[in-house]
């Protein structure tokens, strides 16, 4: 049974009361990574907010082809939200906005609008259904070697040119060859792996890792082969029918599970577990399940240091790492304390901070390829300041981020290797057991 | 007029990628930071790199008649750069260039897009600053802030933006560029055009270029948190301080009902049953003097049955600075809606200001929290209002009127720092005058013949 809801997500007159709060003060402007680029009002979230306030009086219709591709050109980093005075929800009005050109339009109509920023309609399609999926079909085996875009990619978006690179692939997933349970003796806790789709296909090895750090500090790990993407990529696009279908497909699997804990790896599928869930799933019968699983979401980092009883790396990693921000496992699960914690209770290890660790690295999903240019922008930034630190590595909570932060070096130029924390934290237990210590 | 031909010229003079015209993109033009003043979508959005480009502009605004309005970031809190009468906004957001730090001259000399902070963070590395600090200052820009003559927190002790003004370029409403002032601390040439243009709200001529008075940042600075059961021993509090040639670079004040919003959404720490509470922050180049001006205050408010804290580290000082900057945030989350006022009277009489305050909610069962800079006796009323609410609305406008009244009654000004604009002008005579609006009126006709430069603003060209 469906309660009848009336969230932002379903009618948009329920937004009046999230616009309203909006004081035009402009804070948001010092700190929206597409303003900083653009300079434009209609980049940052007020320009947005008055655009909203602009439908409602039907001063402009929704389906505006230059409002949509307005209202699409954010990366809902929430770096808006933490700046606000007056506490505005931005990321529930800039999806419900979303929501509401999608319910009017359709799918289609949004990829097509969007699609006057790229260059070639179905190609787009097959891209942003191999996006959605953040699958690796991005390669073609013969290229695979050389990480270059396959050829219909490049037809796609201006990002894929002669200088993009993909990282490199895995021909397994990694829960085609991840135990469903890893069991250990003398348990301290059970906890559910939720991979998220990026770690899944793309950096399975980030996956590996995890497994090997929590059986080091004794936690039992279920990994449901079964378990489903976060929803993220479909709730930005709008498609807020898809999320909380994905969302309440999610809790049941997490139910089925006799799981204590839930273990990320990335900002925003804990994000979307323990922030948007609740949200979507108001006024559904979901709701008090969605609250109750979100409470026991935790990104590895914080897990590790506030949930169990930490092992201590031992091991030597010889590295001077850098951390970057990931806007959602900062912004919205508001973790930034304790990666770094972790990061130097490694010995040999030295963290130094870049210039704006939680800048935008210009991903924001599919953005990058939907804004290449502004994403471009905001991306080279990001790869400056990592060069400026002169570290060998980067490090960062958030595969997307990874990859991202992996292509803008390798476009400007950089030689610094990109990881996860937790590969670090492998690492450094691996050369414990090999006696570098 | 803004029509196809003209959209064209604007685009050849500022290239295709300068030029807004979708009506999705000019409805983000439409506003600035005032509550309750009309909005109107501009008929283009220009962006200049260059003197010349604005120049070809007016020229072209000239013949067609068409209104211009410049626009810094638009943080602005008395529409300043609302297109009333539609026409072009020129966003200053493309001409934000540094153009130089002279730290011998002690001068900044800045294009007008040059957000205030980022000029703060360039002159930091020669140990100087650029003391004026609005509220806005991560957003708003130095042309901005020159047009709205902008305040801040330190200005009982620096001053305000007129004090830091030495010269600009700007270019007249019939096309001249004019320069004037420059790097010399003296300079009586002419008329004194920098304090005629600072505080202008762009409606004299378009500021193009900046020349900024630096001084020297102060090393040392200590700051206390003080509290009062009444309200007269804060405003006490406040005059003795100057009295005994204290002069703090902050010296703040928040009433009772700020302070219990405060506590209840920040939970600070701070006493509820206080009826006043003042932030001091005194500051300077030698620790002894800074130490001495410190005792001094705090001999001052122990004098006036006042109850302190007092910040040893700088982690400290933060937490006391924590109270003041959530101010705002905590009364906005109260009402949907906030109106901040900045009715400005003589320090000698905040008392009587904050008292007049209280009658006038309490009279029109409205919520205002009251904060703002007691040293230079700007205070800022903050009503919390539902603007969906037209019951309330209305009384919340009879209050505001009393409010400006009570201000002009007590020998204070409509406006400490946020300027006229529209939100202010049918008040405007009650404080200068018939003949003060005729000279207004005579200069602006002077300087603008064909009223083209932000028309509707701070000048009310009719009765």
């Amino acid at each position: 049974m469906t309660v009848s809801a009336k969230t932002v997500f379903d009618d948009l007159e329920t937004l009046k009361k999230e616009l309203i709060r909006c004081m035009k003060c402009g804070n948001c402007m010092s700190v929206c990574p597409i303003y900083n680029v653009e300079k434009k009002e209609s980049s940052v979230a007020r320009g947005k907010i008055a655009l909203g306030e602009a439908i409602l009086s039907e001063n402009i219709k929704i389906d505006d082809e230059t409002l949509v591709k307005l209202i699409f050109n954010c990366l809902v980093c929430k770096s808006c939200m933490l700046a606000c005075p007056s506490g505005v929800r931005f990321d529930r009005i800039i999806l419900g906005l979303r929501s509401a050109i999608v319910k009017k339009k359709g799918i289609p109509f949004v990829k097509k609008a969007l699609f006057g920023l790229l260059r070639n309609s179905e190609l787009f399609d097959k891209g942003m259904k191999a996006f959605a999926a953040m699958q690796g079909l991005f390669l073609s085996a013969e290229e695979e070697k050389k990480r270059k875009p396959r050829g219909f990619l490049r037809g796609i978006s201006s990002r894929f040119d002669e200088k993009f690179i993909l990282p490199e692939l895995s021909r397994e997933s990694f829960r085609d060859r991840s135990k469903e349970k890893e069991e250990v003796s003398l348990p301290q806790a059970t906890a559910l792996f939720f991979t998220g789709c990026s770690v899944n296909y793309l950096y399975p090895e980030v996956g590996d890792d995890l497994i090997y750090v929590l059986k080091e500090n004794n936690v039992t790990i279920i990994t449901p082969k079964k378990q489903n993407c976060c929803g993220m990529p479909v709730m930005v696009h709008g498609d807020i029918e898809t999320a909380r279908e994905i969302a309440k497909k999610n809790i049941d699997i997490f139910e089925k599970t006799e799981a204590q804990y839930i273990v990320t790896v990335c900002g925003s599928c804990g994000s979307a577990l323990k922030h948007e869930y609740p949200i979507i799933l108001e006024n559904t019968e979901y709701e008090e399940r969605a609250k109750k699983w979100a409470q026991k979401v935790y990104d590895i980092s914080v897990f590790l240091l506030k949930v169990i009883k930490f092992k201590e790396p031992k091991g030597k990693l010889n590295l001077k790492v850098t951390y970057h921000d990931s806007c959602h496992l900062k912004k919205s699960m508001k973790v930034f304390n304790e990666p770094r914690q972790l990061l130097k209770m490694i010995p040999g290890l030295t963290l130094v901070e870049m210039k704006k660790p939680d800048a935008c690295c210009g991903s924001g999903g599919s953005y990058h390829l939907t804004y290449a240019n502004t994403s471009l922008k905001i991306a080279k930034e990001k790869a400056e300041d990592i060069k400026a630190t002169q570290a060998n590595v980067v490090c960062t909570g958030c595969p997307a981020c990874m990859m991202e932060i992996f292509e803008s070096l390798n476009r400007f130029g950089g030689n610094c290797h990109v990881t996860h924390t937790v590969s670090l934290l492998a690492k450094s237990y691996k050369n414990e057991r090999a006696g570098n210590v | 007029m803004i029509d196809r031909e003209f959209i064209d010229k604007c685009k050849n003079i500022f290239g295709h990628e300068n030029v807004l015209t979708e009506k999705a993109e000019l409805i983000a033009y439409s506003y600035d930071a005032t509550p309750g003043i009309p909005r109107e979508t501009p008929g283009v959005v220009v962006f200049p790199e260059n003197t010349k480009q604005i120049q070809e502009l007016i020229f072209l605004a000239r013949q067609t008649k068409t209104p211009i309005y410049p626009r810094g970031a638009g943080t602005s809190l008395s529409g300043g750069p609302v297109p009333l009468s539609k026409g072009v906004v020129i966003s200053f957001q493309k001409m934000n260039k540094i153009l130089e730090v002279d730290p011998d001259n002690l001068t900044a000399t800045v294009q007008p897009g040059v957000v205030v902070a980022e000029l703060n963070t360039a002159v930091s590395k020669f140990g100087l600053l650029y003391p004026p600090d609005p509220g806005s200052m991560a957003t708003a820009t130095v042309g901005g802030t020159v047009a709205e003559n902008a305040g801040g927190l330190r200005g009982l002790k620096y001053g305000v933006t007129k004090h830091y003004i030495m010269g600009m370029e700007v270019v007249m409403p019939t096309g001249e560029v004019f320069r004037f002032g420059g790097k010399t601390v003296k300079n009586v040439t002419a008329y004194d055009f920098t304090h005629l243009f600072v505080g202008s709200e762009g409606t004299l001529g378009i500021v193009t270029e900046i020349i900024c008075k630096l001084i020297p940042a102060p090393k040392y600075r200590k700051a206390m948190i003080a509290f009062f059961d009444r309200l007269e021993d804060a405003g006490k509090t406040v005059t003795d301080i100057v009295r005994n040639h204290v002069i703090p670079a902050t010296l703040e004040i928040m009433d009772k009902v700020t302070i219990q919003t405060v506590e209840n959404f920040a939970k600070v720490g701070l006493p509820t049953d206080a009826e006043a509470l003042l932030l001091i922050e005194v500051d300077g180049m030698g620790k002894d003097s800074v130490e001495w001006e410190a005792e001094k205050c705090v001999e001052i408010i122990k004098q006036n049955n006042g109850k302190y804290k007092i910040a040893e580290t700088d982690s400290e000082r933060d937490s006391l600075w924590q109270a003041r900057r959530a101010a705002l945030p905590a009364l906005a989350q109260v009402k949907p809606a906030t109106i901040l006022e900045d009715a400005t009277v003589p320090r000698t009489k905040l008392v009587d200001m904050l008292i007049g305050v209280q009658n006038i909610a309490q009279k029109y069962g409205l919520m205002i929290g009251t904060f703002g800079h007691a040293g230079d006796g700007n205070l800022h009323p903050t009503l919390l209002v539902d603007p969906m609410n037209s019951e309330e609305m209305a009384k919340v406008h009879k209050a505001v009127d009393e409010i400006f009244e009570t201000a002009l009654s007590l020998g204070g000004t409509l406006s400490g720092e946020h300027g006229i604009g529209v939100a202010k002008l049918k008040y405007l005579k009650n404080e200068i005058g018939r003949s003060g609006i005729d000279t207004m009126r005579r200069i602006k006709q002077a300087l603008d013949p064909d009223n083209i430069l932000n028309p509707g603003k701070l000048v009310p060209m009719e009765d």
